[in-house]
Protein backbone atom coordinates (compact mmCIF):
# COMPACT_ATOMS: atom_id res chain seq x y z
CA UNK A 1 0.00 0.00 0.00
CA UNK A 2 1.40 3.35 -0.98
CA UNK A 3 -0.32 6.29 0.69
CA UNK A 4 -1.15 9.38 -1.37
CA UNK A 5 1.30 11.43 0.62
CA UNK A 6 4.14 9.11 -0.37
CA UNK A 7 2.89 8.78 -3.96
CA UNK A 8 3.26 12.54 -4.44
CA UNK A 9 7.00 12.48 -3.77
CA UNK A 10 8.66 12.94 -7.21
CA UNK A 11 10.98 9.93 -6.91
CA UNK A 12 8.12 7.62 -5.97
CA UNK A 13 5.77 8.86 -8.69
CA UNK A 14 8.49 8.48 -11.32
CA UNK A 15 9.30 4.99 -10.07
CA UNK A 16 5.65 3.91 -10.03
CA UNK A 17 5.15 5.28 -13.55
CA UNK A 18 8.22 3.45 -14.88
CA UNK A 19 7.99 0.13 -13.01
CA UNK A 20 4.38 -0.14 -11.81
CA UNK A 21 4.51 -3.56 -10.10
CA UNK A 22 7.95 -3.32 -8.52
CA UNK A 23 6.93 -1.24 -5.51
CA UNK A 24 4.62 -2.99 -3.08
CA UNK A 25 4.50 -0.45 -0.27
CA UNK A 26 5.87 2.89 0.76
CA UNK A 27 6.05 4.69 4.09
CA UNK A 28 7.28 8.04 5.30
CA UNK A 29 8.14 7.86 8.98
CA UNK A 30 10.41 10.18 10.98
CA UNK A 31 10.97 12.05 7.68
CA UNK A 32 12.57 8.92 6.22
CA UNK A 33 11.20 7.42 3.03
CA UNK A 34 11.12 3.63 2.77
CA UNK A 35 9.90 1.71 -0.25
CA UNK A 36 9.19 -1.99 -0.18
CA UNK A 37 10.45 -3.55 -3.39
CA UNK A 38 9.62 -6.86 -5.04
CA UNK A 39 12.90 -8.82 -4.53
CA UNK A 40 12.91 -10.10 -8.12
CA UNK A 41 12.96 -6.54 -9.50
CA UNK A 42 15.63 -5.01 -7.27
CA UNK A 43 18.28 -4.57 -9.96
CA UNK A 44 15.86 -2.82 -12.34
CA UNK A 45 14.69 -0.52 -9.56
CA UNK A 46 18.24 0.34 -8.50
CA UNK A 47 19.35 0.97 -12.05
CA UNK A 48 16.40 3.27 -12.70
CA UNK A 49 16.95 5.18 -9.46
CA UNK A 50 20.65 5.57 -10.15
CA UNK A 51 20.51 6.53 -13.79
CA UNK A 52 17.21 8.41 -14.01
CA UNK A 53 16.54 9.73 -10.54
CA UNK A 54 20.09 10.79 -9.61
CA UNK A 55 20.13 8.69 -6.46
CA UNK A 56 23.65 7.93 -7.55
CA UNK A 57 25.36 6.70 -4.40
CA UNK A 58 24.77 3.47 -2.52
CA UNK A 59 25.46 4.20 1.11
CA UNK A 60 25.15 0.68 2.46
CA UNK A 61 23.32 -2.65 2.29
CA UNK A 62 22.37 -4.63 5.33
CA UNK A 63 19.89 -7.14 6.64
CA UNK A 64 17.41 -7.43 9.48
CA UNK A 65 16.17 -10.74 10.84
CA UNK A 66 12.52 -10.69 11.92
CA UNK A 67 12.49 -14.29 13.17
CA UNK A 68 10.00 -15.98 13.75
CA UNK A 69 7.89 -13.87 11.37
CA UNK A 70 7.89 -15.02 7.75
CA UNK A 71 9.17 -13.79 5.34
CA UNK A 72 11.85 -13.34 7.92
CA UNK A 73 14.67 -11.42 6.23
CA UNK A 74 14.73 -7.80 5.24
CA UNK A 75 17.51 -6.72 2.90
CA UNK A 76 17.83 -2.97 3.12
CA UNK A 77 19.49 -0.65 0.61
CA UNK A 78 20.40 2.87 1.71
CA UNK A 79 20.49 5.20 -1.29
CA UNK A 80 21.72 8.75 -1.35
CA UNK A 81 21.82 11.49 -3.95
CA UNK A 82 25.09 13.37 -4.39
CA UNK A 83 23.37 15.87 -6.70
CA UNK A 84 20.24 16.70 -4.72
CA UNK A 85 22.14 17.05 -1.49
CA UNK A 86 20.75 15.32 1.53
CA UNK A 87 18.10 13.30 -0.30
CA UNK A 88 17.98 9.74 0.93
CA UNK A 89 15.84 6.72 0.14
CA UNK A 90 15.64 3.29 1.70
CA UNK A 91 14.66 0.18 -0.24
CA UNK A 92 13.44 -2.82 1.61
CA UNK A 93 13.15 -6.37 0.21
CA UNK A 94 11.50 -9.16 2.20
CA UNK A 95 12.93 -12.66 1.72
CA UNK A 96 11.61 -16.00 2.87
CA UNK A 97 13.73 -17.89 5.39
CA UNK A 98 13.84 -21.21 3.46
CA UNK A 99 16.13 -20.07 0.69
CA UNK A 100 16.91 -16.38 1.02
CA UNK A 101 18.22 -15.34 -2.39
CA UNK A 102 18.25 -12.03 -4.21
CA UNK A 103 20.01 -10.58 -7.25
CA UNK A 104 23.23 -8.74 -6.62
CA UNK A 105 23.34 -5.01 -7.40
CA UNK A 106 27.11 -5.06 -8.03
CA UNK A 107 26.51 -4.46 -11.78
CA UNK A 108 24.90 -1.14 -10.79
CA UNK A 109 27.27 -0.12 -8.00
CA UNK A 110 30.62 -1.92 -7.65
CA UNK A 111 30.66 -0.65 -4.06
CA UNK A 112 27.84 -3.07 -3.20
CA UNK A 113 30.43 -5.86 -3.27
CA UNK A 114 31.54 -5.89 0.37
CA UNK A 115 28.15 -4.96 1.77
CA UNK A 116 26.58 -7.95 0.03
CA UNK A 117 29.38 -10.20 1.22
CA UNK A 118 28.83 -8.95 4.75
CA UNK A 119 25.07 -9.55 4.55
CA UNK A 120 25.73 -13.04 3.18
CA UNK A 121 28.25 -13.76 5.92
CA UNK A 122 26.20 -12.54 8.86
CA UNK A 123 22.64 -13.36 7.69
CA UNK A 124 23.07 -16.11 5.10
CA UNK A 125 21.29 -14.22 2.34
CA UNK A 126 22.69 -15.36 -1.02
CA UNK A 127 23.26 -12.76 -3.73
CA UNK A 128 22.96 -14.15 -7.25
CA UNK A 129 25.60 -13.04 -9.79
CA UNK A 130 27.88 -11.68 -7.11
CA UNK A 131 31.51 -11.79 -8.33
CA UNK A 132 32.95 -13.22 -5.10
CA UNK A 133 30.34 -14.29 -2.57
CA UNK A 134 32.57 -15.51 0.27
CA UNK A 135 32.66 -14.81 3.98
CA UNK A 136 34.19 -11.47 4.83
CA UNK A 137 34.04 -11.10 8.63
CA UNK A 138 33.95 -14.68 9.92
CA UNK A 139 36.53 -17.41 9.12
CA UNK A 140 35.89 -19.27 5.86
CA UNK A 141 34.88 -22.52 7.56
CA UNK A 142 32.54 -20.94 10.12
CA UNK A 143 29.19 -22.64 10.48
CA UNK A 144 26.04 -20.57 10.74
CA UNK A 145 25.32 -16.91 10.31
CA UNK A 146 25.86 -14.91 13.51
CA UNK A 147 23.38 -12.08 13.11
CA UNK A 148 20.44 -14.43 12.70
CA UNK A 149 18.21 -14.28 15.72
CA UNK A 150 18.39 -18.05 16.21
CA UNK A 151 22.20 -18.00 16.38
CA UNK A 152 23.31 -18.39 20.02
CA UNK A 153 25.11 -15.56 21.77
CA UNK A 154 27.04 -17.82 24.13
CA UNK A 155 28.41 -21.32 23.94
CA UNK A 156 29.33 -21.50 20.29
CA UNK A 157 32.32 -23.80 19.86
CA UNK A 158 34.82 -23.24 17.15
CA UNK A 159 38.19 -24.84 16.56
CA UNK A 160 40.56 -22.94 14.30
CA UNK A 161 41.59 -25.14 11.40
CA UNK A 162 45.24 -24.11 11.53
CA UNK A 163 45.69 -25.08 15.17
CA UNK B 1 62.16 -24.72 -17.23
CA UNK B 2 60.86 -26.41 -14.15
CA UNK B 3 62.25 -26.08 -10.64
CA UNK B 4 64.02 -29.44 -10.85
CA UNK B 5 65.86 -28.30 -14.00
CA UNK B 6 67.22 -25.29 -12.17
CA UNK B 7 68.42 -27.42 -9.32
CA UNK B 8 70.14 -29.94 -11.51
CA UNK B 9 73.93 -29.48 -11.76
CA UNK B 10 73.94 -29.06 -15.56
CA UNK B 11 71.84 -25.94 -15.37
CA UNK B 12 74.33 -24.20 -13.13
CA UNK B 13 77.66 -25.54 -14.48
CA UNK B 14 77.04 -25.25 -18.17
CA UNK B 15 75.06 -22.04 -18.73
CA UNK B 16 74.39 -20.70 -22.20
CA UNK B 17 72.91 -17.21 -22.83
CA UNK B 18 69.61 -18.90 -23.56
CA UNK B 19 69.71 -20.54 -20.16
CA UNK B 20 70.36 -17.21 -18.47
CA UNK B 21 67.47 -15.67 -20.32
CA UNK B 22 65.25 -18.56 -19.34
CA UNK B 23 66.38 -18.28 -15.75
CA UNK B 24 65.65 -14.56 -15.76
CA UNK B 25 62.16 -15.33 -17.10
CA UNK B 26 61.77 -17.88 -14.35
CA UNK B 27 62.61 -15.35 -11.66
CA UNK B 28 60.41 -12.69 -13.23
CA UNK B 29 57.44 -14.83 -12.48
CA UNK B 30 54.75 -12.96 -10.61
CA UNK B 31 55.24 -12.99 -6.90
CA UNK B 32 52.45 -13.10 -4.35
CA UNK B 33 53.20 -11.03 -1.29
CA UNK B 34 51.31 -11.00 1.96
CA UNK B 35 51.21 -7.49 3.30
CA UNK B 36 49.98 -7.74 6.85
CA UNK B 37 48.09 -8.66 8.96
CA UNK B 38 50.95 -7.39 11.11
CA UNK B 39 52.49 -4.87 8.74
CA UNK B 40 53.03 -1.51 10.51
CA UNK B 41 51.63 0.60 7.68
CA UNK B 42 48.28 -1.17 7.72
CA UNK B 43 47.61 0.40 11.13
CA UNK B 44 45.88 -2.56 12.61
CA UNK B 45 45.22 -6.02 11.33
CA UNK B 46 44.55 -5.67 7.64
CA UNK B 47 45.94 -8.26 5.26
CA UNK B 48 46.45 -7.27 1.66
CA UNK B 49 47.36 -9.97 -0.81
CA UNK B 50 49.51 -8.35 -3.46
CA UNK B 51 50.42 -9.94 -6.75
CA UNK B 52 53.60 -8.31 -7.95
CA UNK B 53 55.51 -8.12 -11.19
CA UNK B 54 58.80 -6.70 -10.02
CA UNK B 55 57.80 -3.61 -8.11
CA UNK B 56 54.47 -3.17 -9.87
CA UNK B 57 51.27 -4.26 -8.18
CA UNK B 58 49.22 -6.36 -10.60
CA UNK B 59 46.41 -7.27 -8.25
CA UNK B 60 45.54 -6.29 -4.70
CA UNK B 61 43.06 -8.20 -2.56
CA UNK B 62 42.26 -6.76 0.88
CA UNK B 63 41.35 -9.45 3.40
CA UNK B 64 39.51 -8.05 6.41
CA UNK B 65 37.72 -9.46 9.43
CA UNK B 66 40.63 -10.08 11.78
CA UNK B 67 39.22 -7.59 14.26
CA UNK B 68 35.58 -8.66 13.96
CA UNK B 69 34.14 -8.76 17.46
CA UNK B 70 30.45 -9.00 16.63
CA UNK B 71 29.60 -5.60 18.09
CA UNK B 72 26.32 -5.48 16.17
CA UNK B 73 25.29 -8.83 17.68
CA UNK B 74 26.33 -7.69 21.16
CA UNK B 75 24.19 -4.56 20.81
CA UNK B 76 21.11 -6.74 20.53
CA UNK B 77 21.72 -8.20 23.99
CA UNK B 78 22.19 -4.84 25.74
CA UNK B 79 19.69 -2.21 26.83
CA UNK B 80 19.58 0.99 24.83
CA UNK B 81 21.87 2.80 27.26
CA UNK B 82 24.29 -0.11 27.58
CA UNK B 83 25.05 0.06 23.86
CA UNK B 84 26.90 3.39 24.30
CA UNK B 85 30.22 1.88 25.52
CA UNK B 86 30.18 -0.52 22.56
CA UNK B 87 29.97 2.38 20.10
CA UNK B 88 33.26 3.76 21.48
CA UNK B 89 35.01 0.60 20.45
CA UNK B 90 33.87 0.68 16.84
CA UNK B 91 36.12 3.53 15.72
CA UNK B 92 38.55 3.99 18.55
CA UNK B 93 39.93 7.21 17.08
CA UNK B 94 36.51 8.84 16.80
CA UNK B 95 34.64 7.81 19.96
CA UNK B 96 32.74 11.06 20.33
CA UNK B 97 31.47 10.84 16.75
CA UNK B 98 30.26 7.31 17.34
CA UNK B 99 28.62 8.24 20.64
CA UNK B 100 26.98 11.19 18.94
CA UNK B 101 25.56 9.32 15.98
CA UNK B 102 24.11 6.60 18.20
CA UNK B 103 22.59 9.18 20.55
CA UNK B 104 21.07 11.06 17.61
CA UNK B 105 19.62 7.90 16.09
CA UNK B 106 17.99 6.83 19.36
CA UNK B 107 16.70 10.34 20.01
CA UNK B 108 15.16 10.32 16.55
CA UNK B 109 13.26 7.14 17.43
CA UNK B 110 12.21 8.62 20.79
CA UNK B 111 11.19 11.78 18.93
CA UNK B 112 12.88 14.05 21.48
CA UNK B 113 15.50 15.64 19.23
CA UNK B 114 13.70 18.98 19.11
CA UNK B 115 13.63 19.29 22.88
CA UNK B 116 17.38 18.92 23.30
CA UNK B 117 18.78 21.82 25.37
CA UNK B 118 20.98 24.30 23.53
CA UNK B 119 23.92 23.67 25.85
CA UNK B 120 23.89 19.94 25.10
CA UNK B 121 23.84 20.53 21.36
CA UNK B 122 26.72 23.00 21.47
CA UNK B 123 28.79 20.81 23.75
CA UNK B 124 28.25 17.87 21.40
CA UNK B 125 29.47 19.94 18.46
CA UNK B 126 32.48 21.12 20.46
CA UNK B 127 33.46 17.59 21.45
CA UNK B 128 32.87 16.16 17.97
CA UNK B 129 35.15 18.80 16.47
CA UNK B 130 37.86 18.24 19.09
CA UNK B 131 37.57 14.58 18.13
CA UNK B 132 38.12 15.48 14.48
CA UNK B 133 41.27 17.39 15.41
CA UNK B 134 42.44 14.43 17.50
CA UNK B 135 41.78 11.92 14.72
CA UNK B 136 43.41 14.04 12.01
CA UNK B 137 46.49 14.50 14.24
CA UNK B 138 46.85 10.74 14.58
CA UNK B 139 46.32 10.32 10.86
CA UNK B 140 48.88 12.95 9.89
CA UNK B 141 51.50 11.67 12.31
CA UNK B 142 51.23 8.04 11.24
CA UNK B 143 50.80 8.80 7.54
CA UNK B 144 53.94 10.97 7.54
CA UNK B 145 55.77 8.27 9.46
CA UNK B 146 54.82 5.71 6.82
CA UNK B 147 56.20 7.92 4.08
CA UNK B 148 59.37 8.64 6.01
CA UNK B 149 58.91 11.96 7.79
CA UNK B 150 59.40 11.06 11.40
CA UNK B 151 59.34 14.43 13.19
CA UNK B 152 55.73 15.19 12.28
CA UNK B 153 54.64 12.21 14.33
CA UNK B 154 56.00 13.72 17.56
CA UNK B 155 54.48 17.12 16.85
CA UNK B 156 51.05 15.64 16.11
CA UNK B 157 50.99 13.39 19.13
CA UNK B 158 51.87 16.36 21.33
CA UNK B 159 48.58 18.04 20.34
CA UNK B 160 46.68 14.79 20.41
CA UNK B 161 47.76 14.37 24.02
CA UNK B 162 46.25 17.77 24.84
CA UNK B 163 42.90 16.72 23.35
CA UNK B 164 43.01 13.42 25.23
CA UNK B 165 43.64 15.31 28.48
CA UNK B 166 40.56 17.43 27.79
CA UNK B 167 38.52 14.26 27.14
CA UNK B 168 39.85 12.76 30.35
CA UNK B 169 38.77 15.87 32.19
CA UNK B 170 35.24 15.53 30.83
CA UNK B 171 34.63 11.82 31.07
CA UNK B 172 37.42 10.29 33.17
CA UNK B 173 38.59 8.35 30.10
CA UNK B 174 41.11 9.27 27.47
CA UNK B 175 39.74 7.21 24.61
CA UNK B 176 36.63 5.21 25.50
CA UNK B 177 34.72 8.27 26.59
CA UNK B 178 31.03 7.18 26.39
CA UNK B 179 30.31 10.82 27.15
CA UNK B 180 27.55 11.65 24.66
CA UNK B 181 24.50 9.55 25.47
CA UNK B 182 20.89 9.33 24.35
CA UNK B 183 19.19 12.14 26.26
CA UNK B 184 22.16 14.45 26.66
CA UNK B 185 25.60 14.15 28.19
CA UNK B 186 26.79 11.60 30.74
CA UNK B 187 27.91 14.16 33.31
CA UNK B 188 27.92 17.85 33.88
CA UNK B 189 31.13 19.29 32.37
CA UNK B 190 33.88 19.61 35.01
CA UNK B 191 34.85 22.90 36.58
CA UNK B 192 37.43 24.77 34.50
CA UNK B 193 36.70 22.87 31.25
CA UNK B 194 36.29 26.11 29.31
CA UNK B 195 39.75 27.36 30.30
CA UNK B 196 41.36 24.10 29.24
CA UNK B 197 39.59 24.08 25.87
CA UNK B 198 40.34 27.76 25.26
CA UNK B 199 44.02 27.33 26.04
CA UNK B 200 44.24 24.46 23.56
CA UNK B 201 42.20 26.00 20.79
CA UNK B 202 43.93 29.39 20.91
CA UNK B 203 47.28 27.72 20.39
CA UNK B 204 46.17 25.08 17.88
CA UNK B 205 46.05 26.98 14.54
CA UNK B 206 49.73 27.84 14.95
CA UNK B 207 50.47 24.17 15.49
CA UNK B 208 48.89 23.36 12.12
CA UNK B 209 51.25 25.91 10.59
CA UNK B 210 54.10 24.05 12.23
CA UNK B 211 53.04 20.76 10.63
CA UNK B 212 52.83 22.46 7.28
CA UNK B 213 56.27 23.98 7.69
CA UNK B 214 57.60 20.47 8.08
CA UNK B 215 55.82 19.03 5.06
CA UNK B 216 54.61 21.53 2.48
CA UNK B 217 58.01 22.23 0.96
CA UNK B 218 59.64 18.94 1.77
CA UNK B 219 60.69 17.54 -1.64
CA UNK B 220 60.48 13.92 -0.47
CA UNK B 221 56.95 14.45 0.86
CA UNK B 222 55.89 16.16 -2.37
CA UNK B 223 57.26 13.39 -4.59
CA UNK B 224 55.71 10.68 -2.46
CA UNK B 225 52.25 12.31 -2.46
CA UNK B 226 51.65 14.33 -5.65
CA UNK B 227 49.87 12.37 -8.36
CA UNK B 228 49.84 9.21 -6.24
CA UNK B 229 46.69 7.26 -5.46
CA UNK B 230 44.51 8.70 -8.21
CA UNK B 231 41.10 7.15 -8.88
CA UNK B 232 38.59 8.79 -11.27
CA UNK B 233 35.85 10.67 -9.44
CA UNK B 234 33.03 8.59 -10.96
CA UNK B 235 34.69 5.44 -9.61
CA UNK B 236 34.98 6.97 -6.16
CA UNK B 237 31.23 7.68 -6.17
CA UNK B 238 30.35 4.23 -7.50
CA UNK B 239 32.49 2.59 -4.82
CA UNK B 240 30.70 4.61 -2.15
CA UNK B 241 33.68 6.63 -0.91
CA UNK B 242 32.95 9.41 1.58
CA UNK B 243 34.66 12.07 3.65
CA UNK B 244 37.98 13.81 2.96
CA UNK B 245 38.68 11.39 0.09
CA UNK B 246 35.71 12.60 -1.93
CA UNK B 247 36.36 16.24 -0.97
CA UNK B 248 39.92 15.80 -2.18
CA UNK B 249 38.38 14.90 -5.55
CA UNK B 250 36.43 18.14 -5.80
CA UNK B 251 32.99 17.25 -4.41
CA UNK B 252 32.03 19.68 -1.61
CA UNK B 253 29.88 17.07 0.12
CA UNK B 254 29.86 17.34 3.87
CA UNK B 255 26.95 16.04 5.96
CA UNK B 256 27.47 18.89 8.43
CA UNK B 257 26.38 21.27 5.65
CA UNK B 258 23.93 19.13 3.65
CA UNK B 259 21.98 17.46 6.44
CA UNK B 260 22.85 19.55 9.51
CA UNK B 261 22.48 17.88 12.90
CA UNK B 262 23.04 19.26 16.43
CA UNK B 263 22.75 22.81 15.11
CA UNK B 264 25.68 22.76 12.66
CA UNK B 265 23.77 25.17 10.43
CA UNK B 266 24.46 27.94 12.95
CA UNK B 267 28.24 27.75 12.71
CA UNK B 268 30.38 29.61 10.26
CA UNK B 269 32.80 27.23 8.58
CA UNK B 270 33.95 26.27 5.12
CA UNK B 271 34.11 22.84 3.44
CA UNK B 272 37.59 22.62 1.91
CA UNK B 273 37.84 20.90 -1.46
CA UNK B 274 40.59 20.28 -3.98
CA UNK B 275 40.36 18.70 -7.40
CA UNK B 276 43.72 16.92 -7.72
CA UNK B 277 42.30 13.69 -6.29
CA UNK B 278 45.60 12.29 -5.05
CA UNK B 279 47.34 11.67 -1.74
CA UNK B 280 48.48 15.29 -1.68
CA UNK B 281 44.97 16.75 -2.07
CA UNK B 282 43.63 14.49 0.69
CA UNK B 283 46.44 15.73 2.92
CA UNK B 284 45.63 19.36 2.11
CA UNK B 285 41.89 18.85 2.72
CA UNK B 286 42.50 17.35 6.15
CA UNK B 287 44.91 20.11 7.15
CA UNK B 288 42.30 22.72 6.26
CA UNK B 289 39.62 20.72 8.09
CA UNK B 290 41.68 20.94 11.27
CA UNK B 291 41.69 24.72 10.98
CA UNK B 292 37.94 24.80 10.31
CA UNK B 293 37.30 22.50 13.27
CA UNK B 294 39.29 24.84 15.50
CA UNK B 295 37.08 27.67 14.25
CA UNK B 296 33.90 25.73 15.09
CA UNK B 297 35.20 24.84 18.56
CA UNK B 298 35.90 28.50 19.22
CA UNK B 299 32.39 29.52 18.16
CA UNK B 300 30.82 26.82 20.32
CA UNK B 301 32.98 27.82 23.25
CA UNK B 302 32.12 31.52 22.95
CA UNK B 303 28.39 30.91 22.66
CA UNK B 304 28.08 28.14 25.26
CA UNK B 305 25.07 28.71 27.52
CA UNK B 306 24.76 27.26 31.02
CA UNK B 307 23.12 23.83 31.34
CA UNK B 308 20.93 21.82 31.65
CA UNK B 309 23.18 19.05 30.34
CA UNK B 310 20.43 16.47 29.98
CA UNK B 311 16.86 16.20 28.84
CA UNK B 312 14.42 16.29 31.72
CA UNK B 313 12.29 13.42 30.46
CA UNK B 314 11.86 10.69 33.08
CA UNK B 315 11.41 7.84 30.57
CA UNK B 316 14.74 8.66 28.89
CA UNK B 317 17.23 10.01 31.40
CA UNK B 318 17.97 9.29 35.03
CA UNK B 319 16.35 11.81 37.37
CA UNK B 320 18.24 14.43 39.28
CA UNK B 321 19.90 13.04 42.43
CA UNK B 322 18.22 15.58 44.66
CA UNK B 323 14.76 14.82 43.25
CA UNK B 324 15.37 11.13 43.65
CA UNK B 325 15.82 11.57 47.38
CA UNK B 326 12.72 13.70 47.86
CA UNK B 327 10.15 12.56 45.28
CA UNK B 328 8.64 9.13 44.98
CA UNK B 329 8.02 9.38 41.20
CA UNK B 330 11.65 10.19 40.56
CA UNK B 331 12.73 7.14 42.53
CA UNK B 332 10.34 4.94 40.56
CA UNK B 333 11.67 6.27 37.24
CA UNK B 334 15.22 5.69 38.38
CA UNK B 335 14.39 2.13 39.40
CA UNK B 336 12.63 1.43 36.09
CA UNK B 337 15.49 2.75 33.95
CA UNK B 338 18.16 0.92 35.92
CA UNK B 339 16.40 -2.45 36.15
CA UNK B 340 14.45 -2.60 32.89
CA UNK B 341 16.10 -0.03 30.71
CA UNK B 342 14.42 2.68 28.74
CA UNK B 343 11.72 1.65 26.29
CA UNK B 344 12.00 3.00 22.77
CA UNK B 345 8.93 3.16 20.49
CA UNK B 346 8.89 0.58 17.69
CA UNK B 347 10.24 1.76 14.38
CA UNK B 348 13.49 2.30 12.56
CA UNK B 349 15.74 5.31 12.12
CA UNK B 350 18.78 6.05 10.01
CA UNK B 351 21.05 8.81 11.19
CA UNK B 352 24.20 9.91 9.36
CA UNK B 353 26.86 12.32 10.54
CA UNK B 354 30.24 13.45 9.28
CA UNK B 355 32.93 11.60 11.19
CA UNK B 356 36.63 12.43 10.66
CA UNK B 357 36.70 9.63 8.09
CA UNK B 358 33.44 10.26 6.25
CA UNK B 359 29.82 9.26 6.50
CA UNK B 360 29.16 7.34 9.68
CA UNK B 361 25.56 6.24 10.03
CA UNK B 362 23.65 4.06 12.45
CA UNK B 363 20.48 2.28 11.45
CA UNK B 364 18.61 1.33 14.60
CA UNK B 365 15.52 -0.87 14.65
CA UNK B 366 13.32 -1.06 17.73
CA UNK B 367 10.51 -3.47 18.43
CA UNK B 368 9.29 -1.40 21.35
CA UNK B 369 11.26 -3.20 24.03
CA UNK B 370 14.17 -2.10 26.18
CA UNK B 371 16.72 -3.72 23.84
CA UNK B 372 17.50 -2.74 20.26
CA UNK B 373 16.26 -5.28 17.71
CA UNK B 374 19.12 -4.40 15.37
CA UNK B 375 21.88 -1.80 15.30
CA UNK B 376 23.60 -1.51 11.95
CA UNK B 377 26.71 0.60 11.74
CA UNK B 378 27.54 2.05 8.36
CA UNK B 379 31.15 2.86 9.04
CA UNK B 380 33.21 5.09 6.75
CA UNK B 381 36.38 2.98 6.81
CA UNK B 382 34.57 -0.11 5.48
CA UNK B 383 33.18 1.82 2.52
CA UNK B 384 36.45 3.62 1.81
CA UNK B 385 38.72 0.59 2.03
CA UNK B 386 36.85 -1.11 -0.85
CA UNK B 387 38.41 1.30 -3.30
CA UNK B 388 41.95 0.11 -2.47
CA UNK B 389 42.34 -2.31 -5.43
CA UNK B 390 41.47 0.25 -8.15
CA UNK B 391 43.71 2.75 -6.37
CA UNK B 392 46.89 0.68 -6.21
CA UNK B 393 46.67 -1.80 -9.11
CA UNK B 394 49.15 -1.02 -11.86
CA UNK B 395 51.17 1.31 -9.62
CA UNK B 396 54.38 0.82 -7.66
CA UNK B 397 54.31 -1.08 -4.40
CA UNK B 398 55.78 1.86 -2.47
CA UNK B 399 52.78 3.94 -3.55
CA UNK B 400 50.49 1.35 -1.97
CA UNK B 401 51.73 2.52 1.44
CA UNK B 402 51.11 6.17 0.61
CA UNK B 403 47.65 5.40 -0.84
CA UNK B 404 46.62 3.34 2.15
CA UNK B 405 47.74 6.09 4.49
CA UNK B 406 45.71 8.67 2.62
CA UNK B 407 42.53 6.63 3.09
CA UNK B 408 42.81 6.98 6.87
CA UNK B 409 41.01 3.79 7.81
CA UNK B 410 40.73 2.36 11.29
CA UNK B 411 40.48 -1.40 11.36
CA UNK B 412 38.10 -1.44 14.30
CA UNK B 413 35.84 0.65 12.14
CA UNK B 414 36.17 -1.74 9.20
CA UNK B 415 35.61 -5.00 11.06
CA UNK B 416 33.35 -3.94 13.94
Amino acid sequence: MISDQVREIPVVSALVAQLPDAITAGTLRLKELTLEVDPTRIVEVCRFLKEDQKLNRLSAITGVDLYPVEPRFEVIYFLHSMERRGERLRLNCRLHGDNPEIDSVTPVWPGANWYERETFDLFGVRFRNHPNLTRIMMPDDWEGHPLRKDFPIHGHRYSYKDE
Amino acid sequence: MSDSDLNSPTATLDTSPADIEREAQHHRRRMTLNMGPQHPSTHGVLRVLLELDGETVIRAYPDIGFLHTGIEKQCETRTWHQVVPLTDRVDYLANMSNNLVYALAVEKLLNVQDEMPQAVQMMRVLLAELQRINSHCVWLGTHALDIGAMTVFFYCFREREDVLRIFEMFSGQRMMTSYIRPGGLALEPPRGWDKAVRKFIDAFPEKVDEYEDLLDKNPIWLRRTKGVGFVPLQDLIDWGVTGPMIRGAGVPWDIRKDEPYSGYEKYDFRVPTLTENDVWSRYRVRMEEMRQSAKIVKQALDGMPDGPWQLDIPRVTLPDREKMKTQMEALIHHFKIVTEGMKVPAGEAYQAIESPRGEIAYYVVSNGSSHPHRVFMRTPSFGNLQVLPPMVEGKLIADTIASMGSMDFVLGDVDR
